[in-house]
């Protein structure tokens, strides 16, 4: 399909060119747009087609390929490791979540009006999430490490702890020390789509409500909130849309461990498809995975398009 | 917390204290991580073994760490050229092609226009991870396998949605009238683009650029996964490896040293072109 699509560009002139249509000179466009839509075809529609039928087969990486119908989806049903991956992920999603507009709605409250020195508080609360989720998962790996870190060693130090506590041991300090690093990367960036949002309500709204005698919390809670619900429901699927596909931080900070217990399913997919070449069934973990992103964005397109219908 | 701030006459000295004892405060945390590591990676290696308290050097300034790194695998100064290329070459083709296509999704009217363009943002839905494995196999076919060619050509199809989005949106807010003047004066569809609207659009053009060396600099999944050669890692797959001790003993003064180096072209792009990066932000966000 790719290389039909160049060569149709080029002939689209002159086919136009022989009906003597008026507005073949805009066909040109084609030719503007030929790159894009090569790459996307080649890099992104075709290994598409290929993962819902590669899904459909028994698919090593060395040796030949066999159609096995729907097996793949059946033993999926029966994999409970991919289930415990899956729930681990959306446990993970709602968890971080939270955390993230916890952290972020205050933030973009702080930030929200222009003055001294505002520039620079976002700015600041802004700037690790320029930086890469894979450098800031080494920088935290090494804060968090036991010996030569920074948490473990500086608890001990000022007697919180008898002794050094490896934090990432067990799931749950190893588990919220992920979420706050996590929070500390992202949370500048939900800051800023709500500061937009809420820079958007009308101040003469909520000048009113002041002079009609509405207190700080009434004014948020009735003008403040539902003006915004359109950006909260984009901060929302944005956080909740990066958390599901969760692989990076988990596979540099933790590994997966401890014994397996932090594995997400995109982390699931990545262990059968490149670590065990079960690509097939790698191919049907992704497709349920891509399902699942699917009917999120869809969501996504619903809410944002109509401010009412929530 | 902030909600009393906001709704506390700025114009006191207690709300103005307050407010930026908070701020001074919220800031510090933020950037802490990132000026600890910094300043660790100066530390003689022996030191920097040592728990980072505190965080300076104590024992004098030392750039062992960095000299350290070269001699991991293929060593960092490699993955370092490799990260460079793949990104650089990434944001070359990405302004080129998006600037095109969106010229032409913007200028003309052509059969499918429609669906190509929803085509090519509806890949924004997908996501990438469950393509990989597809894309590996037919980079093999290419004969690209663990090139950073091969690389490179993903990643530029992985930044066409957003780019392509922007830049269309970025034409259509030139008038027309502009065009249809240099048209009259004689200017040809290329001298057009590159002479008239380019300096009209340049905007969403460093915009497009930000965002595709940020992501290509920073993409670790998929490098991790096509790049299986060590002569081929780019910085995020090489810092892993060092920190997994995959060479040895694990140096944490390496991994600071590498981290920093990580981090440091990003943050200074972004203090530069700060703008432009919201300017993305929130043309995202909002449409």
């Amino acid at each position: 399909m790719s290389s039909t699509t160049p060569s149709a560009a080029a002939s689209a002139p002159l086919r136009a060119a022989r009906k003597g249509r008026p507005d073949r000179s805009q066909w040109i466009g084609l030719v503007y747009i030929a790159p894009a839509i090569a790459l996307v075809t080649v890099f992104f529609v075709i290994p598409l087609g290929m993962t819902a039928w590669m899904s459909l087969h028994n698919w090593p990486l060395m040796g030949g390929h066999s159609f096995i119908g729907l097996d793949n989806y059946v033993a999926i049903t029966k994999d409970t490791r991919f289930w415990n991956a899956l729930k681990f992920t959306l446990y993970y999603t709602v968890i971080i979540t939270i955390a993230i507009f916890a952290v972020a709605f205050p933030l973009a409250l702080f930030v929200e009006r222009p003055g001294r020195m505002t520039g620079f508080y976002r700015t600041s609360f802004f700037l690790p999430v320029v930086v890469g989720f894979a450098s800031a998962s080494l920088l935290w790996s090494w804060l968090l490490n036991v010996d030569s870190g920074l948490f473990s060693p500086a608890a001990y130090q000022l007697g919180l702890t008898p002794k050094k506590v490896n934090l990432i041991a067990n799931f749950d300090t190893a588990f919220w020390s992920v979420i706050v690093m996590v929070v500390w990367k992202v949370a500048g960036f939900t800051m800023i789509i709500l500061m937009t949002g809420l820079q958007s309500i009308p101040g003469d709204l909520t000048e009113a409500a002041k002079i009609d005698g509405a207190n700080a919390w009434q004014r948020f809670t009735q003008i403040t909130l539902p003006l915004m619900r359109r950006t909260l429901a984009l901060a929302l699927i944005l956080s909740v849309a990066g958390s599901i596909l969760a692989f990076d931080q988990f596979y540099i900070m933790l590994r997966g461990g401890p014994r397996n217990s932090t594995i997400t399913a995109v982390y699931w997919i990545f262990n059968q498809s490149f670590v065990s070449f079960k690509l097939g069934y790698g191919a049907a973990l992704s497709m349920v995975l891509l399902v699942i992103l699917v009917v999120l964005s869809l969501i996504q397109l619903r809410l944002l398009r109509n401010p009412e219908g929530t | 917390m902030a909600a009393a701030t906001l709704s506390a006459d700025r114009g006191t000295l207690g709300s103005f204290v307050a407010r930026h004892s908070i701020g001074l405060f919220l800031s510090a945390i933020f950037i802490a991580p990132i000026f600890w590591t910094l300043l660790s990676s100066l530390k003689p290696p022996p030191e920097a073994r040592q728990p980072p308290l505190p965080p300076w050097p104590t024992t004098g300034f030392s750039i062992e760490n960095y000299v350290a790194l070269d001699s991991f695998g293929a060593g960092l100064w490699h993955s370092a050229q490799n990260s460079i290329f793949v990104s650089v070459s990434s944001v070359l083709l990405t302004a080129v092609i998006s600037l095109l296509a969106g010229y032409g999704f913007s200028r003309f009217t052509f059969p499918f226009k429609n669906l190509f363009f929803i085509m090519i943002l509806s890949t924004i839905m997908i996501p990438f991870q469950s393509i990989l494995t597809p894309i590996f196999l037919l980079l093999a076919t290419f004969k690209l396998q663990n090139t950073l060619t091969g690389l490179v050509l993903v990643y530029v199809t992985l930044q066409l949605p957003f780019s392509i989005f922007m830049m269309r949106n970025a034409f259509d807010a030139v008038p027309k009238e502009i065009e249809e003047a240099a048209r009259i004066d004689g200017a040809r569809s290329v001298a057009l683009l590159t002479r008239i609207m380019l300096p009209l659009v340049w905007p969403g053009l460093v915009t497009v650029a930000l965002f595709a060396f940020l992501n290509t600099w920073n993409e670790f999944i998929a490098a991790l996964v096509l790049m299986t050669d060590q002569e081929k890692f780019t910085l995020p797959i090489m810092m892993t490896a060092v920190q997994s001790g995959r060479f040895g003993a694990i140096n944490w003064g390496a991994v600071q040293a590498g981290v920093t180096v990580m981090m440091i072209p990003c943050l200074i792009l972004f203090l530069l072109l700060q703008r432009f990066y919201i300017r993305g932000l929130t043309a995202g966000a909002v449409k």
